[in-house]
């Protein structure tokens, strides 16, 4: 063995290394391929050999030839070896190779999941960095599932190194595996103010790209972030948080009120370009958030457009650019102000930068009006001719068409104009846009009536010269114009001037060549020109011309009766038929002009795109349901009942229809069609409206014979757009003197010296009228039209899975996989005992969402053998938090913090949300947030405050009472937060064991500071107080770790009867060294206002502060509550008593321990020792250990088998400590404490808790 | 979210290709192609912010880059990242990169991408910003490079041993 390592070991001196790999493949520049082939030969050689050194060796060369672009997904196996080493090196070196080369279908992935769970766990920071930094690029959703526990105790981990890192991983996993996000995201929320900026900032980028997908689930920490923004001063995570706000302000216009300051104060204030470009940009959607309703806060537009005018004068074209981006976010919702900058704007146009132009372009169009479009498109235009690379010229033809058709053509003041620039644009050579072009042309066309007789010339040209538009393949996008043209040519035929000549160029056999879609019009308008032919031959001639025209169809289309497009063959064979017969009819010398007109006759309306889907579903129709009986599987897909809507008979649908027997087609067709004439708001199918708007489908793939053309393309006859401007120009001259003159003529004042500076001065755009009149046809909608149009969201996005409600409480069923235990897999179900440990994850999985334990870092993994049994746990803490979130079945898991507070709430959202808007409504600075929130803190008696108005206004309706309710919580929750925070100061966790649901009667909990082979039963810490017919209260008490000498009492009050229970009132008779704590200036024996009224059936949850002097012994008080109930007719007092008992337990907090720091703590010898024996405790160990963690607030330091050391501290820092053993249905529990009289008391609990069960 | 990161010389080979969303290789190779091409033919003067490109990105994506001597550093960005955060990201990569290789140049990116790739890991992971800071980055760089070289030594000594 020895010897191979060595033989291994000179092997490899002789191996390539990555830097010989690289040398060699400069050295062989002219066979590089065949040179890279012999080296991967090399390395499949290396990957052979069992030296794990040789085979990194061999990863790493792969590595970079991946990089070259060759596969090496074949190796995926070796690199999961290589990966698997003990060694960092090699460990880092198959990380690498599986970053950039695993995916999701990788099957070796599969094998990694251990692998990596250890790497995750190793006790080396850096090793469990490269797991994580490799997992982030090829993390799947199998192991997304089964590492996300792994990682979420890694956010808690003591580096910070490695708790940013995963932190930032969880994102991923969330995309993987969504259903991580909810138990996770109280963690990630606390990660936000971690001490260290590099975690703070990883969770606030994690968050912030979460909420950039689905910002309204995140509105509730806009609180959170608001402190944030106003206390960090790491620029990177101030931008995140900026950015983040510009996508919450959209939903939540009060916040942008609250943002607008401080965000104008960075702007003033910052010097860092980047984070004023975002805060400008934030304060911009702001503004977009608040346009409607409120008070135009100008100056804010103002500071915005100063800041950008002066990015974009900057020499810098980075500043510029942006500048220029976020310029454009202003256009939308303020053009004026942006009109304004109209000058620089114009000159970026001129920039050599095309990032820099195509941005100006996007200004341009909220630029223009009346006056200035035609300069400003002439200019375009110019930039069009001289533009170099397909992009810029596409996007200038489109922006072109986008300024002037926007707002229904409102700046075009002459149509003539317009239809030559789109002719003109039809010599754009290899744009990709013809069928924009297209549809302009036809929407003019159909829309203008004015301008048709001119469009129909321009048209009739184009199609003459048609060979120029089609000859060249590179132009084969553009011959989509000709779809318009034949359309407009044959639509408005009657305007044509010869139209004989229009129907042969549209007959032409290289017509042929041309896409299917094109033919077909052709085909089609050709007919409606015959007819109009028709129509004027036969009125002058004796006949022969129209027999000729007839003959030409005749001998034309049989070429087009062949066409492979069956549409165009369709319509040809139909057509050719009709001339035939027409033909025959001429033959006779019948008149048949009239007739064949009639074919065509009918105005065609412009319908908005939109309108079908915006009919409104008449009450009562179904349009799910069947019309008639469901017909047969293979014709379902034809038959949608939906086909009512359609305009035309389904097409496509013909050739399977000659399968369905013909009597039931007439009877389907009958159905529908009286369906459609009972329905008002079915449009009625015009000939071929509908297909105008069709987009014309994959002309790129059609080949077009090629035709060189060297001469350029100049289009003969063309008018050239420019004529109109210089025509304008001298149009709006003559109407400007002409209106000088009455001007003159009215003053008559001498002002000659000024006149001609007079003319170019501003002119108003009511001063420019329409060269003629046009009468824009708007477009055709439904009656009762829906308003809304969403846009559907694209349903494969990844991020779609992600909107997930947060502040939902966490279900039972959604806990996180965790690992558990094997010895529960044999508890559960024997068979599957025999399993290997490595096979056992997947099946694990299954049953995991019952497990609440995981195992954790395995700390003297060299020595133990079982290692089941003998996991250590190093962050006990985290584990407890973890698992307090794990088993919460009813509490809302997104503010753990309010856990203890919220008791039975009708729903814990509205809470959220309320909070919120108290956020919004109210403390408009920071400052005095917190300062409120202090102030509550200092006092924390805020139920005594907030409660004296609805006692001394006890028939207020209820609404207004609510509110107060509300408030009061708010303030209770601010103050809650506080201590929560001071908590984190202090590094100290505190966790609320209690937990209820309505009633309390499944109180279902589960400390889990033990490893537990099966689920606990489910406990609770609730204790009923009192109860009688109208009421029941439940209690809790805890310790304030903040304040040594302070419980607080949680009381859940219940109403039992079916009335309305008000004016509560909570007193008791303090004892000398317990005091319920009162408001100021109360007298000691008043009793304290329970701040919420109780409706049949509710119960809410209220909390007492008490002062204690001495927690070595337990004691009882005596209490009183008084009460009204309330009927519809009478109302009553009522009083019910209850003895409030503070028990030694209640004093003690659950705190963490390590275990260094127990035996320490053990060996001082400051502690006092006693034992206490339990007899017949029959029950599995774990659920003894975490009766008592749950019940006495302790932590479980150590577990060896049958023997745990605990641990607890009270709220005056008394460490107990216990050392629990178990046999044989016997438990000893050996105690040190250093108060005797205190351990002596929480023995005796302790031991009374294990009597009762 | 950052897509990717390109590093390719003024001839287009690529010294460092690190893409956070997977693609194939010869989708990878036409990717870094098209970037190259669209970076090259700008002047030097112009902004380092692109939009388009057909096979990486689309409308919500930039590209943002920053050319250093024969080297060209591209980003591949959506639109929650700040621009000029980026910039800056990747000035600081360049001054971590000299300041680990000692006055980086090509030849250092070429014969240890492995390098550069570890670098770079402690920047950005998972396509999202880790650390900017350039003192915490070398720190943990170096961190993992002494340890490699303790490791190699035990390695070394352990077979003198035998």
């Amino acid at each position: 063995m020895a010897l191979k390592i060595v033989k291994g070991s000179i092997d490899r001196m002789f191996d390539k290394n990555l830097q010989d790999l690289v040398r060699g493949i400069r050295n062989h520049k002219e066979d590089e391929a065949k040179y890279i082939s012999t080296c991967i030969d090399e390395i499949k050689q290396e990957l052979k050999q069992d030296n794990i050194a040789v085979k990194a060796n061999a990863v790493c060369k792969l590595t970079y030839l991946q990089m070259l672009g060759y596969d090496v997904s074949w190796a995926a196996f070796n690199i999961v070896e290589v990966m698997s080493s003990s060694k960092f090196t090699y460990k880092r070196i198959g990380y690498l190779a599986a970053s950039q080369c695993f995916h999701e279908s990788t099957d070796v992935i599969m094998l990694t999941t251990n692998q990596i769970r250890k790497d995750l766990s190793s006790p080396n920071q850096y090793d469990t960095g490269v797991a994580l930094t490799g997992l982030s690029c090829f993390v799947t959703p199998d192991l997304a599932r089964d590492l996300a526990n792994d990682i979420m105790t890694l956010m808690s981990h003591t580096k910070p190194y490695i708790r940013k890192k995963a932190v930032l991983i969880m994102y991923k996993v969330f995309l993987k595996y969504p259903e991580s996000l909810r138990p996770a995201f109280p963690r990630l929320k606390e990660k936000l103010e971690d001490p260290d900026p590099g975690v703070q900032s990883a969770a606030v980028n994690v968050i912030c790209e979460l909420a950039r997908r689905n910002p309204k689930n995140y509105l509730s920490l806009a609180p959170l972030f608001f402190k944030l923004m106003t206390s960090s001063t790491n620029n990177w995570v101030l931008i995140k948080i900026i950015k983040l706000f510009g996508a919450l302000t959209p939903l939540e216009p009060r916040l942008g009120k609250k943002l607008i300051e401080p965000l104008t104060n960075l702007i003033h204030s910052t010097s860092a370009m980047s984070l004023l470009y975002e805060c400008v940009n934030t304060v911009i959607a702001v503004l977009i958030s608040l346009s409607s309703g409120m008070p135009n806060h100008s100056a804010s537009i103002q500071l915005c457009v100063q800041k950008l005018r002066i990015l974009i004068e900057d020499s810098d074209q980075n500043l510029k650019y942006l500048g220029l981006l976020a310029m454009s976010k202003i256009l939308k919702t303020h053009p004026k102000s942006v009109q304004s900058h109209k000058d620089l704007i114009l000159q970026c146009l001129d920039d050599k930068d095309e990032s820099i132009r195509l941005r100006a372009l996007d200004l341009l169009y909220g630029m223009v009006s009346k006056k200035n479009l035609m300069e400003i498109v002439k200019k375009l235009m110019l930039h069009v001719d001289k533009a170099e690379g397909t992009t810029y010229r596409d996007e200038l033809l489109t922006k072109i068409i986008d300024i002037c058709s926007q707002s229904n053509y409102q700046y075009i003041t002459n149509f003539e104009w317009y239809i030559s620039i789109l002719v003109e644009l039809t010599r754009l050579e290899g744009t990709r846009h013809g069928h924009l072009i297209a549809s302009q042309m036809l929407d003019v066309a159909i829309r203008v009536k004015a301008i048709r007789v001119f469009a129909v010339a321009q048209m009739a040209t184009l199609l003459d010269n048609a060979h120029l538009l089609t000859g060249n393949v590179q132009r084969k996008g553009i011959c989509e114009v000709l779809y318009a043209a034949a359309w407009i040519c044959g639509e408005f035929s009657e305007h044509l001037e010869n139209p004989m000549q229009t129907l042969e160029a549209m007959l032409r056999p290289k017509v042929a060549t041309l896409p299917g879609h094109i033919q077909a019009v052709y085909v089609q308008n050709a007919a409606k020109l015959f007819a109009t032919v028709l129509k004027s031959q036969e009125g002058n001639t004796e006949g022969t011309a129209a027999q000729e025209t007839s003959q030409l169809m005749i001998d034309r289309l049989p070429l087009f009766v062949q066409s492979a497009n069956l549409e165009v063959q369709e319509r040809a064979s139909c057509i050719l038929q009709l001339v035939k017969y027409i033909q025959k009819l001429q033959q006779k010398d019948v008149e048949v002009a009239e007739e064949v007109c009639a074919l065509f006759a009918g105005e065609l309306n412009p319908v908005a795109p939109k309108a079908q889907k915006k009919v409104p579903v008449p009450e009562g129709l179904d349009l799910d349901a069947w019309i008639n009986e469901p017909p047969s599987e293979s014709e379902s897909e034809d038959e949608q009942p939906r086909a009512i809507f359609a305009k035309e008979e389904p097409k496509h649908s013909r050739p399977r229809h000659t399968e369905v027997d013909e009597k039931e087609l007439a009877r389907r067709r009958e159905a529908r069609k009286q369906e459609q004439a009972n329905n008002p708001f079915y449009i009625k199918a015009s000939p071929s409206s509908q297909k105008v708007y069709q987009e014309a489908p994959g002309v790129e793939h059609i080949p077009v014979v090629q035709i060189d053309l060297s001469v350029p393309l100049k289009v003969p006859g063309l008018p050239m757009s420019d004529q109109y401007v210089k025509l304008e120009e001298e149009r709006r001259q003559k109407e400007r003197a002409e209106k000088k003159k009455k001007d003159k003529k009215k003053r008559k004042e001498k002002r000659s010296g000024r006149g001609k500076k007079h003319d170019s001065g501003p002119e108003s755009e009511e001063d420019i009228t329409p060269a003629h009149m046009v009468d824009i046809v708007t477009e055709e909608m439904p009656e009762n039209a829906l308003p809304s149009d969403d846009d559907e969201k694209d349903p494969n996005d990844p991020h779609k899975a992600l909107d997930i409600d947060l502040d939902r409480p966490l279900a039972d069923s959604e806990k996180l996989p965790v690992r558990s235990h094997r010895a529960a897999e044999a508890l559960k179900s024997p068979a599957e005992d025999g399993e290997a440990e490595s096979a056992a994850p997947p099946e694990l999985k299954k049953k995991s969402s019952k497990d609440k334990r995981e195992k954790k870092k395995d700390k003297d993994r060299d020595r133990k053998k079982s290692k089941e049994e003998k996991k250590k746990k190093k962050h006990k803490h985290e584990e407890k938090e973890e698992d307090l979130l794990g088993g919460q079945a009813d509490e809302p898991v997104v503010q753990p913090e309010e856990t203890s507070e919220v008791a039975a709430l009708p729903s814990s959202t509205s809470a959220e949300v309320s909070d919120l808007d108290f956020w919004l409504s109210n403390a408009p600075v920071p400052s005095n947030t917190q300062e409120a929130a202090t102030v509550a803190e200092a006092a924390p008696v805020p139920e005594a405050a907030s409660c004296t108005a609805p006692d001394s206004e006890p028939d207020e309706p209820k609404d207004t009472e609510l509110e107060e309710t509300k408030s009061s919580k708010h303030k209770k929750k601010k103050q809650k937060k506080e201590k929560e925070e001071k908590e984190k100061k202090k590094k100290k966790k505190h966790h609320h064991h209690h937990h209820h649901s309505d009633g309390g009667a499944e109180e279902s909990v589960q400390n889990g500071t033990v490893e537990e082979e099966e689920p606990l039963p489910p406990m609770s810490n609730y204790c009923l107080l009192a109860e009688n017919s109208y009421i029941k209260m439940v209690n809790d008490i805890q310790g304030n770790l903040q304040d040594g000498s302070q419980v607080v009492v949680s009381v859940i009050f219940e109403n039992k009867c079916e009335s309305f229970l008000k004016s509560m009132e909570f007193n008791v008779l303090d004892s000398l060294n317990c005091k319920l704590q009162r408001p100021e200036g109360s007298g000691p024996h008043d009793g304290l206002t329970v701040p919420f009224q109780l409706p049949p059936g509710v119960s809410n949850e209220a909390r007492f502060v008490f002062t204690v002097q001495s927690i070595v012994m337990p004691q009882k008080l005596k209490g009183t509550l008084t009460f009204i109930v309330k009927n519809e007719d009478s109302s009553t007092h009522e009083k019910l008593d209850f003895k409030l008992h503070f028990t030694c337990t209640s004093y003690l907090i659950t705190t963490p321990c390590y275990s260094d720091a127990f035996a320490k703590l053990l060996e001082s010898g400051d502690l006092k020792g006693s034992s206490v024996r339990l007899e017949g405790v029959n029950m599995p160990f774990h659920h003894l250990l975490a009766r008592i963690c749950f019940h006495h607030h302790f932590s479980v330091v150590e577990r060896i088998d049958s023997c745990a050391s605990m641990y607890s501290r009270s709220i005056q820092g008394h460490h107990v400590c216990l050392l629990v053993k178990t046999s044989d249905q016997t438990v000893s529990i050996d105690a040190k404490c250093d108060e005797p009289t205190l351990l002596g008391n929480v023995l005796d609990e302790i031991k009374q808790t294990f009597s009762q069960c | 979210m950052i897509k990717a990161i390109l590093i390719f010389n003024n001839h287009g080979k690529p010294r460092l290709s690190k893409f956070y969303e997977h693609y194939n290789e010869d989708t990878e190779q036409q990717i870094i192609r098209e970037t190259f091409h669209l970076v090259s033919k700008r002047d030097e003067n112009v902004c380092n912010f692109l939009e388009g490109g057909m096979l990486i990105g689309g409308s919500d994506y930039k590209l943002i880059y920053r050319h250093y001597a024969t080297l060209y550093f591209v980003f591949c960005v959506d639109s929650s990242e700040s621009e000029l955060g980026i910039l800056d990201l990747i000035q600081v990569f360049v001054e971590t990169l000299d300041k680990c290789f000692e006055n980086v140049c090509e030849l250092d990116l070429i014969f240890h991408v492995d390098k550069v790739h570890n670098i770079l890991a402690e920047m950005v992971m998972g396509g999202m910003v880790l650390e900017t800071n350039m003192n915490e980055i070398i720190t943990q760089v170096d961190a993992q490079n002494k340890m490699e070289k303790s490791e190699t030594f035990i390695f070394q000594s352990t077979r003198q041993d035998r």
